[in-house]
């Protein structure tokens, strides 16, 4: 008992001496952009990023090999900080494909609509005109890309596409909460901030 | 020699540490997307494996059997490989930033991987000699890169492969590890064969 608290005491303070000896002997300078990045991944060391481990994928932002939306343990807080630190745009994850894509809308490919009227039927909000034999379309403004219109199409000519962003539907983005660094107090009146924008009519 | 032939060939294929002990995973699934990255792994894990099983032979035998304190075997070799994986990792870097860039960067991440444990603990239990250890050592390694190679090489077709939507990405990766697994059992008795 004694023996193994001794022995394990004299060898974890001669390899401590040894790693600190030899972190000092051959130390190498290394970037500190590259430092600065890697300090904020969360060292979770999982590989999601396609590289070996977080240094390697701080070393491929700082050189700009790689975007900075590839770390979903960082998730969206990493990014906004990232973001922050090396002053670029702020991206979503890069996740699949039908997570985050934004607001959509349907559009009838005109040259194969057959004039069914079944979209017509399906759709909540009265977005789609046309009658039986004739074209169909899709009034854009109406459309909510509630995607109920997709499966009655005996010929999938409905398309769901990004909505266009122009000068009038344009937005302030929502804002981000960032739960660790905020107060109850901020959040509250970040919150009672949105109510009342919200209450306007 | 033909005795140590045999111990290489069979850890290398019939005891495989990946496919048929299912040591060290997370390796093998988690940096085996690109080959250049597996080839990278498998140096470096051939590198500490050799090394983790010479060192942890040396505390087995000349700390923890003199003082008879056997019972810490796990964390003395934890202590052991991590400490000297570590520190050839700061001297490799300093001296060969070539060699660093193929093996540094794995160095951190598998000084404590299930197999390089696996491998110091079972040369203790097997009662390997000190250069059996080694070559005990070494062979897993060579199993353990051979799979790596192997699994990277199929994943970067499967990358092109047109897969049903549902089994993309891990799904079908571990259906590719289970069948090679399978595919490695046929290599069962082989040693046997030689003997």
């Amino acid at each position: 008992m004694l023996s193994g608290i001794l022995a394990f005491i004299a060898l974890a303070s001669f390899f401590g001496l040894v790693l600190g000896l030899a972190a000092v002997v051959f130390k190498v300078e290394s970037s500190p952009v590259v430092d600065k990045i890697d300090a904020l991944l969360p060292q979770t060391q999982c590989g999601q990023c396609s590289f070996a481990g977080c240094h390697p994928y701080a070393e491929a932002i700082a050189a700009g090999e790689a975007p900075i939306n590839l770390c979903p343990p960082g998730g969206d807080n990493l990014i906004q900080s990232l973001a922050n630190l090396l002053d670029v745009e702020v991206l979503p994850m890069d996740a699949d494909e039908d997570t985050n894509q934004g607001p959509m809308v349907a559009v009838i490919i005109e040259d194969t609509c057959i004039g069914c009227t079944l979209c017509i039927q399906a759709c909540p909000v009265d977005a789609i005109l046309g009658a039986a034999k004739q074209m169909h379309t899709v009034i854009e403004s109406e459309c909510t890309g509630c995607e109920l219109c997709l499966a009655p199409c005996p010929v999938d000519c409905i398309e769901m596409i990004p909505v266009q962003q122009t000068v009038k539907n344009w937005r302030w983005p929502a804002p981000q909460y960032n739960a660790n660094n905020q107060t109850a107090e901020t959040i509250f009146t970040t919150l009672e901030h949105v109510l009342a924008e919200n209450a306007k009519p | 020699m033909g005795e140590y032939f045999l111990l290489l060939i069979s850890t290398i294929l019939v005891n495989n540490f990946v496919l048929v002990k299912f040591l060290g995973l997370c390796p093998f699934m988690g940096s085996s997307r690109k080959l250049e990255v597996a080839t990278g792994m498998a140096l470096a894990t051939t590198f500490v494996l050799t090394l983790s099983s010479a060192s942890s032979y040396l505390v087995n035998h000349y700390i923890l059997l003199p003082l008879e304190i056997e019972y810490l075997r796990t964390i003395a070799f934890i202590l052991v490989i991590a400490a000297v994986v570590n520190f050839t990792e700061m001297v490799v870097h300093k001296t060969s930033p070539m060699l660093y860039q193929v093996l540094g960067m794995f160095l951190p991440l598998i000084t404590t991987n299930c197999a390089v444990l696996g491998v110091a603990l079972l040369n203790v239990q097997t009662g390997y000699g000190f250069f059996e250890s080694i070559l005990f050592g070494f062979g897993a390694a060579i199993g353990f890169s051979l799979v790596m190679v192997l699994f990277a090489s199929i994943r970067e077709r499967l990358a092109a492969a047109d897969v049903p939507e549902i089994f993309q990405g891990a799904p079908i990766g571990l259906i590719t590890a289970g069948l090679m697994s399978i595919a490695f059992l046929g290599f069962a008795g082989l040693d046997k064969g030689l003997n």
